[in-house]
């Protein structure tokens, strides 16, 4: 798959007039762009060059202002993220106990590295900076299910539930 | 909202949330009275949630509708315990039975021969609380809470948070009521002047002074923030107040407000903790309806409101004023001070901002009084302090101590040890902006001035037990890892200081260090120091040089003799197979993704060094422990 399919921005009619009233919401409400944006990024999955461009317009600040703000902040993506979304903490308390080895034993059982997102869609990798389950280190959360006082090899019969669940849809 | 009315609701609810804290026949007593023969706590913080809290509430239900008991057994969904390793949990009143690690099955043999027949299930009790003669502890007598005082987390895991009547029930909004009725603005900020109370957020600068600062400040508009956004990774004291108790960061954002003369709050939260959102959300929305926030609370003539603003996954934030320019919608980079936020804040205007922790002392100071809260605590940091206890411990968890409790208490007695026979090497605290404190300091007394004097600071309180297995190097090298992917990338000295800082630990860890390596360091610490722009970049060399001063010979080892010595950084390691203990299974020799192990079956494996990627996968499937480090 060529970069330029994979990240063509495909948004319906639907989500825009979500974002739309999103935007019409916070339209007068000093600091928008920050909320706007989270919840573009809840419509969309992630926010597209498109999605900021309409952000902009709607808000009736730059371009430029939106990209900055968008590229700051770790919580938004500008590229497509995997159906499911893994995330593996590497906070101190994790780090200490081996969280290092999870993120290495997802990255070589899916091929890709972290910020990455499979060919087929169905998982991406990041590294996120503790969710605050310290006590169950170190933990992964897919999408929003936390999976706690892991090794890596139980990572093997986590992923094949969602592997499975994939097969069956 | 009235005096009599909130006196009313707090009569009404406050014999069920008592018997929440009595045990034996008092509790048993007062239980009949209120219509609940018994009372069952689920934690419902992250940490048990994470662990399943919600399949055992489920079945907690089901079990009791199986067996006829929903009349007569309150279930109520707490916040944190405390206890997040052992979750979920569960509590059983009036007995005050804690079961640990509670699954469904667990649950219905609890329901069927606890709650209906009356027979304590000892088995699923948490070890500590059954003593050999078979007797039962109460949660209070155990070594996790003996030593602790709870005033921030006093409601945590007692009380409903998503139920305003509860809070109420234990003196919520008492505090609120007499500042609006009978305290001036400068009473109170007097009383938190008096009480000596540090913010408990890092810095631990006198909150009474920031308030009577913001006061000063001549506006037609001030802020009260609050700052929610723990990025300390490791620290998880904020989300666990604002999950169990959410009205109390209300209240005190309120009288704050009172205070400085402020009628508009903001509370910017993580967005990582989907809980505490939702909790501080149901919270904001009850105290609207029960006139807590609004118009002429109490009939006073004063208005405050509040909202939430949530962050976005940048560590900055936590930092004063990047946080404000966050909630201004703007990227969040810190600006230069002067002017300090008490002048010039958010929207520019004089703003009072406050940590979580800090806001869950105000209530408890104001209706006990500061004398009370300085007679806890040592004299320069009165009170108590949340710990986050992580890492290589036995209890990990959330723990609250009087200051001046030595790390040792907190090590041995409160944590439980070091599991696995390990020994302890240090504790961290403060997390990128701190040190370590290592054994030879481990009967320090903690308070802010003596964990500054050892190299450390208290931080938000995140603090991670480190055991020998841990290298040094490596722990400061994870530190510098993360602040160079946080800086914000504003000022010079924290953007390439943090990155060429890394690039030695590299250096080093990758055995190419030389002795002239050290001399840079402390160089680059100076600059960074005393030129960055905000806390982030003055405090982001801590981690490197507190483990520099108290582990040098580690950074020796890896520089002179190129080795590790605790077997951690992966260039300096060598896998080795012990002969004596290998029994030829060929286990890591099938293992190894590069062929690297050869030998015959039965006969005792040998590993090519040039093949070796240090990987480690023949260490962890090696059953006969013949696979050493070295």
């Amino acid at each position: 798959m060529t970069e330029t399919s994979l990240n063509a921005f495909k948004g319906t009619a639907e989500q825009k007039q979500k974002l739309d009233e999103v935007i019409s919401k916070h339209k007068d409400m000093p600091g928008a762009l920050l909320p706007v944006l989270q919840e573009a990024q809840g419509i969309y999955g992630y926010l597209p060059i498109e999605v900021q461009q309409m952000v902009a317009d709607g808000l009736d600040v730059s371009l430029s202002e939106v990209y900055g703000v968008a590229t700051f902040y770790s919580q938004f993506s500008l590229t497509p993220k995997g159906k499911h979304r893994i995330s593996v903490c590497l906070g101190t308390a994790c780090y200490v106990k081996g969280a290092d080895k999870i993120l290495e034993k997802l990255e070589t059982k899916l091929g890709i590295k972290s910020g990455e997102c499979t060919p087929d869609g169905l998982f991406s990798i990041d590294s996120c900076r503790c969710v605050g389950a310290c006590g169950l280190a170190p933990v992964m959360m897919i999408d929003d299910e936390v999976y706690g006082k892991l090794t890596p090899d139980m990572i093997d019969g986590i992923l094949d539930k969602y592997i499975k669940e994939g097969d069956n849809a | 909202m009235t005096l009599e009315k909130l006196n009313e609701i707090k009569k009404a609810h406050e014999q069920i949330v008592a018997v929440r804290k009595l045990v034996a026949e008092e509790g048993e007593k007062l239980a009949k009275e209120t219509g609940y023969r018994k009372q069952v706590l689920v934690c419902g913080g992250t940490g048990c949630t994470s662990s399943g809290s919600k399949k055992v509430l489920a079945a907690l239900d089901k079990a009791l509708k199986d067996n006829g008991l929903e009349d007569e057994i309150l279930v109520v969904r707490t916040g944190c315990f405390g206890l997040c390793s052992l979750g979920p949990i569960m509590i059983v009143y009036p007995e005050g039975s804690f079961y640990s690690q509670a699954t469904p099955e667990g649950v219905e043999r609890i329901v069927k021969e606890h709650l209906k027949d009356g027979n304590v299930v000892k088995d699923l009790l948490y070890s500590e609380t059954v003593h050999a003669d078979g007797s039962i502890l109460s949660l209070s007598e155990t070594d996790f809470y003996r030593k602790q005082m709870r005033v921030a987390l006093r409601n945590c895991g007692v009380i409903d948070p998503e139920n305003i009547e509860e809070y109420i029930a234990e003196d919520g909004y008492q505090a609120l009521a007499k500042v609006l009725t009978e305290m001036t603005p400068d009473d109170v900020i007097n009383e938190v002047l008096n009480s000596g109370l540090r913010g408990r957020g890092g810095g631990g600068f006198p909150t009474g002074r920031k308030w009577s600062f913001a006061k000063a400040s001549q506006s037609d508009v001030k802020y009260v923030c609050c700052n929610a956004d723990e990025g300390d990774p490791g620290a998880f004291m904020d989300r666990s107040i604002l999950e169990g108790d959410p009205q109390c960061i209300i209240e005190a954002m309120t009288i704050a407000g009172y205070a400085i003369g402020a009628n508009k709050g903001f509370v910017y939260v993580r967005a990582e903790y989907p809980i505490a959102v939702q909790r501080l959300q149901i919270a904001i929305e009850q105290a609207k309806e029960y006139g807590f926030l609004g118009k002429n609370i109490f009939g006073s003539g004063f208005d405050f409101d509040m909202e939430i603003r949530l962050g976005a996954g940048a560590f900055v934030c936590g930092e004063e004023t990047a946080l404000m320019t966050s909630i201004e919608g703007n990227r969040g980079e810190p600006r230069p001070r002067p002017p300090f936020p008490a002048v010039k804040g958010l929207f520019g205007k004089p703003t009072v901002l406050n940590n979580v922790e800090t806001y869950a002392n105000i209530a408890q100071i104001i209706l006990k009084g500061s004398d009370w809260f300085k007679s806890i605590g040592t004299p320069g940091s009165p009170g108590t302090k949340v710990f986050a206890l992580g890492g290589k411990i036995t209890n990990v968890g959330l723990v609250e101590i009087p200051m001046g409790t030595t790390l040792r208490e907190i090590v041995e007695e409160i944590g439980g040890g070091i599991p696995n026979g390990k020994k302890f090497k240090a504790a961290q605290t403060g997390g990128p902006s701190g040190g370590c404190i290592p054994a030879e300091h481990i009967d320090t007394p903690i308070d802010y001035d003596s964990l500054l004097a050892l190299g450390s600071m208290m931080g938000s309180g995140g603090m991670i037990i480190l055991d020998e297995d841990t290298c040094m190097v490596d722990i400061s090298k994870f530190y510098l890892e993360f602040t160079v992917d946080e800086s914000c990338g504003k000022c010079t000295p924290c953007r390439v200081g943090t990155r060429r800082l890394l690039q030695v630990l590299d250096k080093i860890t990758s055995g190419k260090g030389e002795m002239e390596d050290l001399d840079k360091i402390y160089e680059l610490a100076n600059h960074m120091q005393s030129s960055s722009l905000c806390a982030l970049g003055q405090t982001a060399p801590n981690p490197v040089l507190s483990t520099l001063n108290y582990f040098k010979d580690e950074y020796l080892a890896h520089i002179q003799d190129k080795t590790c010595p605790a077997g951690v950084c992966k260039a300096l390691t060598k896998y080795e197979i012990v002969a004596d203990k290998c029994k030829g299974c060929t286990l890591c020799a099938r293992n190894c993704p590069v062929g690297a192990i050869s030998g015959t079956v039965k006969q005792p494996h040998i590993i090519d060094q040039d093949k070796c990627i240090k990987c480690g996968l023949c260490l962890q499937n090696c059953k006969f422990n013949a696979v050493i480090t070295k």
